[in-house]
């Protein structure tokens, strides 16, 4: 769907959208069978939307259930129109636009963490610089030799954004993303 | 062994024992099937093993797969049942694609069966292999690609339940030969369902209800937007449809999918609305201050441009599928649920207003609806020189009367045409492809219907650009003795292609003129079918009657003036009260109707 390219409905006459895009956590409780996340994947890339973030993992192993985890970017009607067509998919039980029920709770966003691995090589200062920011960043070494660390981090995404940037002067060579992990606060559940 | 459910004879199986291909029509019978269209090949030759030795379900064999997929989509839409297709591996699955997203658009309950390479095989590459459930994910409800002999009778048991609940659509069940071969166990259709994640809800909300029939009782100038929703809700949702119209005296208009759920003959009928919809049906839509629509989608063809759609109104959406709700036009009053159970809700209600409306609400309403009516936007100029092609539907249309009759198309500007100058008494009467649009639609679809209702008059109103792209379906027509009517109206062009090349691609007709004809009663006789033409508007009537009489299929290459346009026409782009209509599409007009911003852009 690019109606949101498109309010005239035509070809012919293509003019600009107008309302602005948000960014959106979105929490979908699917059966664990084969081809379901292809299915939640192909309805985005076949409709146009946008994916930000996506992580996947069974939760529930005896009730069958995996949760998927998507940030998207869409006007409020596109989201709306991304949870239902979400809804439509016969192994989806659930969608929750966590981003929403924050905004109902009076916050900003939901509890959203990400979790990095992060190598850098280097020696000399630059290694004793690399663990005081890590310490600074509560990151842990979880491998190292004389010559590397790799480096786990917990967060928001924008500091492990910060990291990584950090990181990339004092020989960072690769990191591993884990992509969003999100929740509401409160105690009620999904 | 003690275990006493297994003490059957060693060469006896027990009863819910049995093949995979056995399981398959045990199951097909047990959801009450009867007729299944398809084509055999490499990996369903089990499946085909067991039709040969059964006489419960019949088998249409077709000439192309797309056939057998738009031939079930005329039974399934003139029956309200499920259509069923079976198809083999590779080719034949992809084949399937074509009427099974035309299905999904057009909301037919179709379950398609599909063979598959061995389990061992799949993702070598093998001979007629392809990634079924991936290529078609995207145009079906749901599917499945069995693993489990075990599983086989469950998925097909929730393939039907998933088809033709809720919103209909398409499902594929694909199923690789070893597990056709192997011996497991036949599960019984479930009493309820097991799967926890599929509950179409079919109740509306009763406070959107009542919220909806006050502002229906609150409006001056009211219209009913209907659409294949009420159709497919079944005959029921009609019969209460022409109730709430009866009661409220609304005006009613319909989509090119719902036409026949209210008479044509009825009094508050406006005829249908759209891009090529009546003057009076897009006028009111446009001026309305209270929509109400009933298992229509807000297509693009029905809207027009969208930000200048009706305006004024404040709008009541009914439909069970969530997603149509807010997609393309903002509503006020959604009621999610079926059309059949929240029209008796909204009938009860309206006959249970305190106060209902007095008729002075709306009469100046129907003064203008009636001064629009006179515009008579059907209208065109006759000749009785050259068959005009809306003549010879009217024509076709009279000489139907009093017949058992039921009308397939293909897609153009005879589909528009058909829409227009047929006139549907009852639902379920007309199967057109109108979401996906495809070429090639109607013989099949034809087929399918005669299939379902043996004696009936079934006509395939067709092009004849259109009839050549599912023709080879004259030969199943022929074996299995269905004597389908194609009647062709002939301009020897893609008549809708040209009209939007001429309106907007500056009358360059690039590639829409079909040169090399086929003589279309030689091809008629060659098939073992009965020839027909017809030139001349005065022995129209004539060969009409001839048609009508033989009981065989007939091809009737009924030649029509070349260069006729479908009028009126609401052009790309344009909102519902600028319409192009037939006596102002001069020339001129017609090459002006995209201003020069639009032409820009073409």
């Amino acid at each position: 769907m690019n109606a949101h390219q498109q309010p005239t409905g035509s070809a012919y006459f293509i003019a600009p959208e107008t309302a602005k895009a948000e960014s959106h956590t979105l929490s979908v409780l699917v059966a664990n069978e084969p081809g379901v996340l292809a299915r939640v994947i192909g309805l985005f890339s076949g409709r146009g939307y946008n994916i930000e973030s996506l992580t996947v993992s069974e939760t529930e192993h005896e009730a069958h259930l995996s949760r998927i985890t998507i940030v998207t970017r869409g006007t409020p009607t596109v989201l709306e129109q991304i949870k239902a067509q979400l809804e439509r998919i016969v192994p989806v039980h659930r969608v929750v636009d966590l981003t929403v029920r924050a905004h109902a709770l009076g916050q900003e966003r939901p509890i959203e963490r990400e979790v990095a691995l992060v190598k850098v090589v280097g020696q000399g200062d630059r290694r004793a610089e690399t663990l005081r920011l890590a310490d600074a960043f509560h990151a842990k070494v979880v491998d190292a030799t004389v010559e590397h660390f790799i480096l786990e981090i917990t967060g928001k995404s924008s500091k492990i954004d910060q990291f990584v940037a950090i990181m990339k002067p004092l020989g960072l060579v690769e990191v591993c993303r884990t992509g969003i992990a999100a929740m509401n606060r409160g105690p009620q559940g999904m | 062994m003690t275990d006493t459910n297994n003490q059957t004879p060693d060469n006896q199986m027990p009863d819910n024992q049995m093949t995979g291909a056995e399981i398959v029509l045990k199951a097909l019978k047990d959801n009450g099937v009867e007729h299944i269209f398809g084509y055999p090949g490499g990996a369903v030759l089990p499946i085909y093993d067991e039709i040969f030795q059964q006489d419960d379900i019949q088998h249409i064999l077709v000439r192309h797969e797309q056939g057998a997929g738009h031939a079930a989509e005329g039974y399934a839409r003139s029956t309200g049942k499920v259509g069923v297709m079976l198809v083999t591996s590779g080719p034949g699955a992809t084949n399937a694609v074509t009427p099974l997203q035309d299905a999904l658009m057009d909301s037919v309950p179709l379950v398609c069966l599909s063979g598959q390479v061995p389990t061992t095989l799949i993702g070598s590459d093998a001979f007629q292999e392809c990634d079924t459930v991936g290529i078609t994910r995207p145009c079906t409800k749901h599917n499945w690609l069995v693993k489990d002999v075990n599983e086989l009778a469950g998925i097909i048991h929730e393939a039907f339940r998933i088809a033709q609940t809720g919103r209909p659509g398409p499902v594929v069940v694909d199923i690789p030969k070893d597990i056709q071969f192997a011996t497991g166990t036949y599960t019984p259709k479930p009493e309820i369902a097991q799967n926890t994640s599929y509950r179409p809800r079919t109740q509306g909300d009763i406070n959107a209800i009542q919220a909806a029939v006050e502002l229906m009782a609150s409006a001056r100038r009211p219209i009913l937007y209907t659409g294949g929703g009420v159709v497919n809700s079944g005959p029921q949702a009609s019969r209460l449809l022409r109730e709430l119209v009866e009661l409220s005296d609304f005006p009613i208009t319909s989509t090119l999918m719902g036409l026949g759920a209210y008479p044509a003959s009825g009094k508050n009928w406006l005829g249908m609305l759209g891009m090529h919809g009546s003057y009076e049906a897009n006028m009111a839509m446009h001026d309305c201050d209270v929509m109400v629509c009933i298992g229509a989608r807000f297509d693009d063809r029905i809207t027009g441009r969208l930000n200048a759609f009706s305006p004024n109104s404040r709008k009541v959406h009914i439909d069970i599928d969530p997603s149509s709700i807010n997609k393309n036009v903002h509503v006020d009053i959604p009621i999610l649920g079926d059309v059949g159970s929240v029209l008796e809700d909204m009938v009860r209600l309206w006959r249970a207003l305190p106060k209902k409306p007095a008729k002075a609400q709306t009469e100046e309403w129907w003064s203008q609806i009636n001064r629009w009516r006179a515009r008579k936007s059907f209208s065109y100029k006759h000749s009785n020189d050259v068959i005009m092609p809306q003549y010879a539907l009217q024509r076709l249309f009279e000489a139907t009367r009093g017949h058992d009759t039921y009308i397939t198309t293909e897609v153009g500007q005879h589909q528009m045409w058909a829409a227009q100058f047929i006139e549907f008494e009852e639902p379920n009467r007309w199967m057109t492809s109108g979401g996906l649009g495809t070429m090639g639609y109607g013989l099949p679809a034809a087929i399918g219907v005669q299939v379902a209702h043996p004696d009936a008059l079934v006509i395939d109103v067709a092009g004849d650009a259109s009839i050549q792209m599912c023709i080879q379906e004259m030969s199943c027509a022929i074996q299995h003795n269905l004597p389908v009517k194609i009647f062709i109206l002939n301009n020897q062009y893609m008549g809708m292609v040209r009209q939007w090349q001429q309106l907007l691609h500056g009358n360059r007709l690039s590639n829409s003129y079909t040169e090399a004809m086929p003589d279309f009663v030689k091809l008629a006789e060659a098939y073992g079918a009965v020839g027909m033409y017809c030139d001349d508007p005065k022995e129209l009537d004539g060969k009409i009657e001839e048609m009508i009489a033989v009981k065989r299929p007939v091809i009737f290459d009924c030649r029509v003036a070349n260069l006729a346009n479908c009028f009126p026409m609401i052009p790309s782009g344009k909102a519902h009260n600028e319409m192009l209509l037939p006596d102002e599409a001069t020339d001129e007009a017609v090459a002006n109707a995209i201003d020069a911003k639009g032409r820009q852009l073409v």
